[in-house]
């Protein structure tokens, strides 16, 4: 018989290296599955070809039954963020699927939306109808200020030149629990609740779950969260219903663009290296991967996502860590605490005797 | 001072979640183990060396510590009728796993020691509950820091080294107060001295917290967590000072053991508190990790140009 630990990897002694950070060729294995588990999963969400539909995270609601819940993660209410188009927010108990939506002025290397005649974009590599009229580049700058104070703030009536190489662009980004290879949750949970599945994916058993709260802040992403009045934790369980029948998440299912794709994680690594090679071919220098380098702090991803920005533009940690790679740091200097309680209570006790 | 960061983040909202333990629960929580913990060690020496009073002081509130801490954190479950989970499995990879296994034997053996003592019943059995209760009152106290640290909260993991530390003086300075509060002066002696090795080690190594870890130390010094440890500190020089000096005489030892004690608890609130904030800003979480990333780079750069392979990895 199996034994399928909730315990971390750790614990397991499957593997000597890279227990608690670093690359783990065979995640699943290590947690104990025999050898003739299904491969690992995962999702490659490239934001590139991302509209922002929120279709992601309508089917994981329905699917998942999920409440609604406002953008600070209010349950039963209905509330406009007041900030941009995202009422979302963030990711919690009761969204799993986050759609972020940035507006940027900003130099422009993407054929995304953009506010501005046809034709502008091209950047030099064409005639552009725009070129050598100062007054209409002027007027479409002071058109774009009025949808973006920023745009306003940088443009220049001096040269009149910033609206002609500056525009505004969309990004949007369907984030997601990154099931990672070191899960920080998964370490930490005092009950077992959360679990590597035969997927390779990590899941919350809602049963043991006694709401400790723990891996709430272990999260270097700020995934799972507290459903106040339920107590319990609750975060993507990509689909693991659906999975075990032979279905895609339903995320993934509903995404139009393809944006969300999901997969056998190394098929879906390799079409991402192919995707951002494109991309690069194609003049996206702020193209980049996140979440798919086997050596960051959490030994990759399994949901990992192609970004046309710095990670914290679109709510994710530049550098993140799973936590426990410094427990063993950690649980020395505990002992060391301990022993040095001991000392200075037993020394205190030498020399002038009572009576 | 750490200038103002250059920092972007998604519509300045927190990038982690900040902690859902509620506010004086676990605060309390991590004051009465450091209390019952160092009590016990007292408790279970004072026992060996003959001294009555400070034997049943010390078990006593090692005891009402114990039962009163479990309280607390089982309140602070969201399903607290399923604390028993806690003890469905065993994780070294995490803290409050293991706080559970040194909760537990600690609880009912310090919980039975202070039983006993109050009816008077088996004295034998009396000094083995409280040999194990001291065993397990060491790491009780310590390993609280753990569980605050071993998160992705920037002002705790930033001081992973040196926070059992800080609790282990801390708890020291509690239970030594507390004891000393209670008992006479003839016999408080290794209290006295307890509490007052515990306060110097409480204050030096909080400096260390404060000051070392850049623009993360911020949020023990600023604000309301940086009120509250700057009267923490107070209270704990202060209780120390008063120890020394008056610690001999009843009323001495009465107000010094209470700043004592005041100031271990404000010291974990303000402890507690410094990590809530640093989750709230998305500054402590990007800041330090662009940092991180800029010495990789550089790192890798300097190696680069040497001509050999880079030796930092990470």
């Amino acid at each position: 018989m199996t034994s399928i630990s909730s315990a971390s990897a750790a614990f397991t002694g499957h593997d000597p290296e890279n227990r608690l950070y670093g690359p783990v060729p065979d995640v699943t294995g290590q947690a104990g599955y025999d050898t003739d588990h299904p491969a690992r999963v995962g999702f490659f969400t490239d934001t590139s070809v991302c509209i922002g539909c929120k279709a992601c995270e309508v089917a994981c609601k329905e699917w998942n039954t999920l409440p609604m819940d406002d953008s600070h993660g209010v349950r039963d209410v209905i509330g406009l963020s007041g900030m941009s188009y995202d009422n979302t927010g963030q990711l919690g108990a009761n969204s799993w699927r986050h759609v972020a939506f940035i507006e940027q002025s900003r130099t422009v290397d993407l054929p995304t939306p953009t506010f501005g005649r046809p034709g502008d974009d091209r950047g030099g590599q064409g005639p552009s109808v725009a070129e050598g009229q100062n007054d209409e580049s002027l007027a479409r700058a002071q058109q774009s200020g009025v949808l973006n104070a920023e745009a306003l703030s940088e443009f220049d009536p001096q040269t009149g030149q910033t609206g002609s190489d500056k525009q505004i662009r969309w990004l949007m980004s369907s984030d997601v629990c990154k099931h990672c290879t070191h899960a920080g949750c998964l370490d930490v949970c005092p009950t077992g609740a959360l679990f590597r599945t035969e997927f390779g994916t990590v899941v919350v058993q809602g049963d043991i779950c006694n709401g400790c709260g723990y891996c709430v802040p272990a999260c270097p992403y700020g995934v799972i969260d507290q459903r106040k009045d339920d107590g319990r934790v609750f975060k993507c369980t990509m689909c693991y219903d659906r999975l075990t029948d032979g279905l895609q998440p339903a995320c993934a299912t509903a995404c139009p663009t393809q944006s969300i794709q999901f997969g056998n994680l190394d098929e879906l690594q390799a079409r991402a290296d192919a995707r951002l090679a494109t991309l690069k071919g194609q003049g996206v220098e702020t193209a980049r991967l996140y979440g798919r380098d086997e050596d960051d702090g959490v030994g990759g991803a399994g949901a990992f996502f192609l970004l046309l920005d710095e990670p914290e533009v679109y709510g994710l940690p530049p550098d993140p860590v799973v936590t426990t790679r410094d427990l063993p740091s950690m649980w020395r200097s505990a002992a060391a605490g301990a022993a040095m309680i001991a000392g200075v209570v037993l020394s205190a006790f030498v020399g002038r005797r009572p009576r | 001072m750490v200038d103002d960061a250059q920092f972007t983040s998604y519509y300045g909202r927190p990038i982690i979640k900040p902690p859902v333990w509620k506010s004086p629960d676990v605060p309390l929580y991590l004051f009465l183990g450091g209390m019952a913990g160092s009590s016990s060690i007292l408790a279970a020496v004072a026992d060996v060396t003959g001294r009555p009073s400070l034997t049943r002081t010390a078990r006593y509130t090692a005891g009402g510590g114990a039962i009163a801490s479990v309280v607390f954190l089982i309140h602070d479950l969201g399903r607290p009728e399923r604390f028993l989970h806690m003890l469905r499995v065993f994780k070294p990879t995490s803290p409050l796993s293991v706080g559970s296994y040194i909760l537990a034997p600690f609880g009912a053996a310090a919980g039975a020691t202070a039983a006993v003592e109050l009816l008077g019943w088996f004295p034998r059995l009396k000094r083995f509950g409280g040999v194990v209760s001291a065993l397990f009152g060491g790491p009780l106290a310590t390993y609280t820091a753990v569980l605050l640290a071993n998160t992705a909260v920037p002002s705790w993991h930033a001081a992973h080294d040196e926070l059992p530390f800080v609790f282990g003086g801390s708890a020291m300075a509690a239970g030594g107060g507390v004891t000393m509060l209670f008992t006479p002066v003839a016999e408080a002696g290794p209290s006295r001295r307890t509490a007052v090795a515990g306060a110097a080690i409480e204050l030096a190594v909080m400096h260390r917290v404060e000051s070392g870890h850049g623009i993360v130390s911020e949020p023990y010094h600023e604000g309301r967590p940086g009120t509250l440890l700057r009267i923490a500190k107070g209270c704990t020089a202060a209780g120390a000072a008063l120890t020394v000096v008056a610690g001999r005489r009843r009323a001495g030892a009465v107000v010094a053991g209470v700043l004592l004690a005041a100031g271990s608890l404000l010291t974990r609130f303000g402890v507690f508190e410094a990590g809530l904030v640093s989750a709230r800003d998305p500054k402590y979480t990007v800041v330090p990790q662009r940092e991180r990333l800029a010495a990789k780079e550089a790192a890798e750069q300097a190696a680069k140009q040497n001509g050999h392979a880079p030796t930092v990895t990470r």
